[in-house]
């Protein structure tokens, strides 16, 4: 399959008062037509503000300062933020879900209206198309009597409903690529493999690429194609779902493994933590960032840069010098 | 139906749902002090509508013969040095305060909600100038700005609604700015912008809802503040030409008289007092009513 989205050295930069926040420091990844992608590390790790790039919506102090994002052959770094080209592509072609649906609809317009101002903006729409439209789609993400709620306020759907919402909208133009950024993260487990379940139905029934950003290795095990783990702002490594979940190489992907519980293991083992924490990103030093928590560092981690990611076979890459 | 619920889960104790409105009705009706309030206003506007027909003289000429006239059958609230009924001035003084108000509060509002909001969303070098010239026209006191500005652009009431605007918009601009920066932290603002809307879509769909209730409340009691205010630069002669009626002048031309006919002075001062008092309590009234604070509360 072809090759929709190619991330190339994406870097984005946060100047504060404490110093240049390295928040991604230069990551690639590419996304293939029909494919879904799980973008895997811990909070504060770049996962977000590297989706939030490709779609140009990093704010003040952040700036992207280099790289490439290549979407339907075309550069998007070479269009300006808020230029009309950008806006064409926002929700038309690349849409975006986030992490709290409590917060992420307007609390004073109605669901009908929130809906509809997509279909009306990108697809230009007149209200009674785009009224009809936006009960399909409701009704597609499973909300009940989707004609009678409409007119309702998000205040009186529940959370699950809210983020079905939300992907309702996020699908609305028949995007390319939806990137759910936690999509799951503040609803309770029933409710979360619920959503991902009809996330995945949908994407598929849309023809649509799915980019998954989650801190929980378990929500992208049963949908995605391939992993990338992030760390510090770099992917530290790289591969189909089954080879990192069997042969994870990475200390930090070995990590977060060995504190997930798995169906198929020994009774009795212990779930393990990862010591320490996340480093500041603030004045980070050239080499790996993961060596004051790595159970496999050695002399050459503390001499050398970070390595850069290596072939490992089998669309298989990974960023560590304890592999060779 | 609601009764049938309770006894089948047995929760006869649950709270009824309310509706907005009724909570809204609930609060903002219930008191005699904002009822009060209400009906002070509905009067005031009814009289500055149909002044013409229900003020009993010419308000701007006086028969020179009945000068100084006391409160009697002919002049219920007697006459002033030129002979003018102090009634019909004070129902034609009701246009000029209304008018004064209305307008004055939407010019600045108006104004006040763009700058503030555009200020609060785009933030940077936008945000300091219009933040900063804000805060310089702030450091004079409302009145004596408005003061300065209607002396230099000379008496007449739209000049003392443009100097009043300009006097209050520091206000409502730093209000709007400070509501928008919330509003646009919020998630669905980004949301909105991961849509592809352009950022004066956001701003208007999607800002200026969420500041909007707040702003109404806001603008009630500018109201009476502004009123207030226009009687005052009328009582320092800066306001309405004469024979124009409004009732700081009044005020201030019985004032010479206070000893021969009180009344002269007293009628427009009550009048602005209960006028002033009565915006304020409705204010007060919306803003507990809007309040989602105080919801339970009240």
């Amino acid at each position: 399959m072809s090759t929709l989205l190619e991330v190339k050295n994406l870097a984005t930069q946060f100047n504060t008062e404490g110093g240049v926040v390295k928040a991604v420091d230069g990551i690639s990844y590419h996304l293939d037509e029909q494919e879904i992608i799980g973008l895997v590390g811990e909070s504060g790790c770049g996962k977000s503000v590297s989706q939030l790039s490709v779609m140009q919506l990093i704010s003040s102090p952040g700036r992207i300062v280099g790289g490439e994002i290549i979407f339907e052959g075309q550069n998007l770094l070479q269009f300006e933020a808020n230029g009309p080209e950008m806006r064409s592509i926002r929700g038309a072609k690349i849409a975006m879900i986030f992490q709290e649906p409590m917060t992420s609809l307007n609390p004073v317009l109605t669901i009908g209206r929130q809906l509809t101002e997509t279909l009306e903006l990108h697809l230009g729409m007149n209200q009674e198309a785009a009224r009809k439209r936006g009960i399909e789609l409701l009704r597609l993400v499973g909300i009940p009597s989707a004609g009678d709620r409409l007119e309702d306020y998000p205040h009186h759907f529940s959370g699950g409903m809210r983020q079905r919402v939300m992907i309702a909208m996020g699908l609305s133009c028949n995007p390319k690529i939806l990137i759910a950024d936690e999509p799951t993260t503040a609803l309770d487990v029933t409710t979360q493999a619920q959503l991902l379940e009809m996330m995945k139905d949908m994407v598929e029934r849309f023809h649509a690429s799915l980019v998954i950003v989650t801190h929980n290795l378990g929500v992208v095990a049963r949908y995605a194609q391939r992993i990338y783990i992030m760390y510090a702002g770099r992917i530290v490594e790289a591969g189909t779902t089954k080879d990192i979940f069997a042969k994870p190489l990475h200390p930090y992907t070995i990590g977060l493994l060995k504190c997930i519980p798995r169906l198929d293991e020994e009774e009795g083992r212990k779930l393990v933590p990862i010591d320490g924490l996340p480093p500041n990103l603030i004045n980070m030093p050239s080499t790996c960032a993961f060596v004051p928590r790595c159970a496999y560092k050695s002399e050459r981690c503390l001499q050398e840069p970070w390595p850069p990611l290596r072939h490992m076979g089998n669309q298989h890459y990974v960023g560590c010098f304890s592999n060779d | 139906m609601p009764e049938k619920q309770s006894t089948v889960t047995g929760a006869s104790e649950a709270p009824p749902i309310v509706s907005e409105w009724r909570r809204f009705q609930r609060v903002f009706f219930q008191r005699k002090l904002v009822m009060f309030g209400l009906v002070v206003l509905i009067l005031l506007v009814f009289t500055a509508i149909f002044a013409p027909w229900l003020a009993p003289h010419n308000p701007y000429r006086g028969k020179m013969a009945d000068s100084l006239s006391q409160p009697g059958n002919k002049y219920l609230l007697g006459t002033d040095i030129q002979g003018r009924d102090t009634l019909s001035r004070l129902i034609y003084g009701s246009r000029t305060a209304l008018m004064v108000g209305f307008l004055s509060v939407g010019l600045a509002g108006i104004f006040g909600m763009a700058l503030g909001i555009v200020a609060g969303y785009f933030g940077g070098f936008i945000n300091t100038i219009i933040m900063r010239v804000m805060d310089a026209l702030m450091g004079f006191p409302m009145l004596l700005l408005a003061l300065l500005l209607a002396s230099v652009l000379g008496s007449g009431i739209q000049n003392v609604i443009i100097a009043l605007s300009f006097a209050t918009l520091p206000g409502y601009t730093r209000f709007i700015h400070g509501l928008t920066l919330s509003v646009r932290e919020n998630d669905y603002i980004l949301a909105e912008e991961a849509m592809g809307a352009s950022r004066a879509r956001t701003m208007l769909r999607h800002i200026l809802p969420n500041v909007f209730p707040p702003m109404i409340v806001l603008i009630t009691l500018m109201l009476g503040n502004l009123i207030l205010a226009e009687a005052g630069l009328s009582f320092l002669g800066i306001g309405i030409k004469p024979p124009g009626a409004a009732w700081g002048s009044m005020v201030a031309d019985g004032y010479q008289y206070l000893l021969m006919n009180p009344v002269l002075s007293f009628a427009p001062g009550l009048t602005i007092m209960v006028v002033v008092f009565a915006f304020n309590m409705v204010g007060d009234g919306l803003r507990d009513a809007l309040d989602p604070r105080l919801r339970g509360l009240l």
